[in-house]
């Protein structure tokens, strides 16, 4: 999984992203925002699409500047090492600019897609998820190409995951739950249950 | 849970002494406000690190030394930030510290940084570390503030600690920690229950725990929640 070439196609990485290798249900990632914003369809949509563009485009931006820059030969050369431990700090402040940067964008272009969208994006810039896609996309040794796939799916993936959880907590909402599995704990073990399904898919594709 | 995880026990003034409050901290972080039963923050990585007991127990560490220096950097530096790029600011400070656990793991423990894999830099987006600096560090000292960081940290341990051993015994009837006696002691005839092992069980395994939290005579939480 280090290091070597990745020769994944593009429609495997995809379908493995969603499917298979979901990043919420499989790798537990973007849990905090998945627990809060799950209360209304709408509002899940939006996260979702949220989450989905940004995650695609740092995606694309941190392979770029994990592969041009922090381990780059020039830049061995010119150092006598390379900056692959400052990873995490890179890739945690082109996500935090980058949503910063759009925020302003939208706010200055499209106000009604900035209520709409607004309220999300600081809650992004802390989203496990997104932070997870650059890391893991580096693990896989993922070209562009296929990172920007990775990230686009991973967040349909995420999106989807959101989704169904919005739908189930509609009908839980009419259910007679025991008092102590109310709240969280019930949302949980949906989850759980939305991941056993999900393990249906298992062996149909595979990212490693 | 209402529009969120909410951070109870953020800012509010506290009576007693030093050492009062200091235990006060300490039981609220570990027990009355532990972070992932109560609280719902930091869910990521106690769910993805528990199949086994030895990586909860060292993930539990590396996130325990990351919230006590991060809460004390903060605190520290609380008067001389300002409010406008607190965020910025905290997140950098998280991520030195998360570096250096990765690099110490990487340097010193080769075999447990790849199990960990991406999730020991997951770290910085763990939200208890920034619950932590956004409730308390910002506006107490940094004495407190460590205090407040270790309970945190061990409380969160503390539930990892709970979860991994529930999956690594449920899962295959044994488990395996360091070398010892304990590592031949296995359950005979137990069948192998892959699905704890697997994701779905870590979801299961954790409702149930939050389950009992509220049991616990909690009951205040499930009113405030509903």
């Amino acid at each position: 999984m280090n290091g070597s070439v990745n020769e994944t196609g593009a429609l495997v990485i995809f379908l493995a992203a969603i499917f298979t290798n979901n990043i919420l249900l499989t790798y537990f990632l973007g849990m905090c925002s998945f627990l809060a914003c799950s209360r209304e369809f709408p509002t899940a949509i939006g996260l979702g699409a949220a989450v989905t563009f940004v995650m695609t485009a740092t995606t694309i931006i941190n392979h770029a500047v994990y592969h041009h820059v922090l381990v780059a030969p020039w830049l061995k050369e010119a150092l006598g090492f390379d900056l692959e431990h400052l990873q995490f700090v890179v890739a945690i402040a082109v996500i935090a600019g980058f949503v910063q940067l759009v925020e302003m964008f939208i706010e200055r272009f499209s106000p009604r897609l900035y209520y709409a969208l607004g309220i999300f994006l600081p809650l992004i810039t802390v989203n496990c998820a997104i932070l997870g896609v650059a890391l893991f996309m580096v693990n896989f040794g993922f070209n562009l190409w296929q990172a920007a796939w990775y990230g686009l799916a991973s967040g349909l993936g995420w999106t989807l995951a959101i989704i169904l959880l919005a739908g189930l907590r509609r009908k839980m909402g009419y259910s007679n739950i025991p008092a102590a599995f109310q709240g969280v704990s019930i949302i949980m073990i949906v989850t759980g249950v939305i991941a056993l399904a999900f393990m249906g898919f298992t062996g149909m594709v595979s990212l490693q | 849970m209402s529009g969120g995880p909410t951070i109870q026990g953020a800012a509010r003034p506290m009576p007693g002494t030093g050492k009062e409050r200091g235990i006060l901290v300490l039981k609220a972080g570990v027990w009355g406000n532990n972070p992932i039963a109560i609280q719902i923050l930091g869910v990521c990585s106690a769910l993805a690190v528990t199949t086994r007991l030895e990586n909860a127990l060292v993930m539990g560490a590396a996130v325990t030394f990351v919230t006590v220096m991060s809460s004390l950097m903060i605190s520290l530096l609380r008067h001389w930030v300002p409010r406008r790029i607190r965020m910025i600011v905290e997140v950098a400070l998280i991520s030195t510290f998360v570096i250096i656990v990765d690099q110490f793991l990487a340097a010193y423990y080769w075999d447990m940084s790849q199990r960990l894999g991406a999730y020991v830099g997951l770290i910085i987006t763990n939200c208890i570390v920034m619950g932590r600096a956004e409730a308390f560090a910002l506006h107490e000292k940094p004495g407190l503030s460590m205090i407040d960081g270790l309970a945190n940290g061990l409380g969160y341990a503390m539930i990892l600690a709970i979860i991994g051993l529930a999956r690594e015994l449920g899962g295959t009837g044994r488990f395996v920690f360091g070398d010892g006696w304990w590592t031949a002691v296995a359950i005979p005839g137990y069948p192998e229950n892959h699905v704890l092992k697997l994701a779905p069980g870590a979801f299961i395994a954790l409702g149930f725990l939050v389950a009992l939290f509220y049991s616990l005579g909690l009951q205040k939480e499930v009113e405030a929640r509903k």
